[in-house]
């Protein structure tokens, strides 16, 4: 699982701690509050989870194997740029899962999972509804179609440049500050 | 002590507490059907293995006889073309996600697999479907076991021992389809949980997944 950010795990507690405070700890209530809190923050971190069991008075690998056998729970925190790969019919057919490989080639991770510098993360979505431009992939909210693997070489390096532009801005804007 | 009835099993007349699952009255009387997931305890049974089939009259198809209650005058087969089908394509299933190197396996001729192969005359390797056996490590952190989730036939047998039994929470059930397994919370590993080694799950486990070290 995912090393926590600054001040990540404050907000956690808070967060569970309210969410648990309203619902209550019946185990009825695991789903409703574990869709709660992905809602509030994103996603399931296994501080969260750890905390639901304990509150509930279950082994926290009951929560986990709930968590991972639902398709609507993320145990990852969404990347900064969110890379959904199609695999509706269309896209499958026409090579969505080549286009899965290539990212996960280039970000070193596998579906499902986010890089440790939080910046990407890879996941697949059924049909997205434009399938005349298979295969799709799309990026936070922007369509990418035919992605073939140069295709992907191409959005990578995009992003590259992308976060490169911002590291620098930062850089000149502490600078600044620093004068 | 619970009424008694009467039943029969292959032509034979067995008495047994009315209630009681088939399973166990066939097994308690020496009549063998094969099973994996059976826990006397789980209520209800989990009827996952799909391998304890038998015919009762009355019923169009084969039932598990895991999960039914014997009752007054049934009338049981464990064998029959329809049974023999079932439990041949269960046992194949499982095999076919199943690491099958016996020779190397730690419970070798004294696993499950192989008894039910002997009995039921199966074979112990692939012939009609593709075999899936996962990329998974073994997991030898804890110091007294290991933990071979390749070779591991989701019973659920360590599972209850672990949650039920010894009352600890280390292991369960994750994800889904082909990709289900035992595993500990986050999949860390046995040492990084909150197993006490008390040997429980590997002194049930079915087959090679958990064993001794030597
Ligand atoms: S490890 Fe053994 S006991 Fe546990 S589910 Fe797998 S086969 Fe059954
Ligand atoms: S023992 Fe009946 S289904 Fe497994």
């Amino acid at each position: 699982m995912q090393q926590l950010l600054e001040g990540e795990k404050e907000l956690i507690i808070e967060k569970v701690g309210e969410i648990l405070g309203k619902h209550g700890s019946d185990r009825e209530n695991l789903i409703p509050i574990l869709q709660e809190v992905q809602d509030s923050l994103g996603y399931l971190p296994g501080l969260s989870m750890e905390i639901i069991a304990e509150a509930m008075d279950i082994p926290s690998v009951d929560v986990f194997g709930l968590t991972t056998f639902y398709n609507q729970f993320r145990l990852n925190p969404p990347g900064k740029h969110q890379i959904k790969i199609c695999m509706g019919t269309a896209c499958y057919m026409v090579g969505g899962r080549i286009a899965l490989e290539s990212f996960e080639r280039h970000l070193k991770i596998g579906e499902g999972e986010t890089t440790s510098d939080r910046k990407y993360s890879l996941e697949t979505v059924a049909c997205v509804g434009c399938c005349a431009i298979a295969p799709v992939v799309v990026v936070n909210e922007d369509i990418e179609g035919k992605v073939t693997p140069t295709r992907v070489d191409g959005l990578m390096l995009a992003f590259e440049a992308d976060e490169q532009e911002e590291e620098q801005k930062e850089a000149e804007e502490n600078e600044e500050k620093g004068d | 002590m619970s009424k008694k009835i009467t039943l029969t099993i292959d032509g034979r007349e067995i008495t047994a507490p009315e209630g009681e699952k088939l399973l166990w009255v066939a097994l308690d009387n020496d009549i063998y059907i094969p099973n994996l997931c059976a826990v006397k305890e789980i209520d209800p049974p989990q009827a996952s293995c799909r391998l304890c089939f038998v015919e009762v009259e009355g019923y169009r198809e084969p039932v598990t006889a895991c999960n039914l209650a014997v009752t007054e005058g049934m009338v049981v087969k464990t064998r029959s073309p329809a049974v023999d089908r079932l439990v041949k394509t269960a046992f194949e299933l499982l095999l076919s996600d199943h690491r099958l190197k016996c020779s190397e396996c730690p419970k070798n001729r004294s696993c499950e697999l192989q008894k039910i192969a002997k009995e039921r005359r199966l074979k112990l390797r692939l012939t009609r479907f593709r075999p899936l056996v996962k990329d998974l490590p073994i997991d030898d952190s804890p110091d007294t076991f290991a933990f071979d989730p390749t070779r591991c036939v989701l019973c659920g047998r360590c599972v209850w021992e672990d949650h039920e039994v010894a009352g600890v929470g280390a292991i369960g059930f994750s994800r889904r389809g082909i990709d289900r397994r035992v595993t500990t919370f986050g999949d860390t590993s046995l040492a990084d949980s909150p197993c006490i080694e008390c040997g429980f799950c590997v002194e049930v486990c079915p087959v090679g997944a958990l064993s001794f070290k030597e």
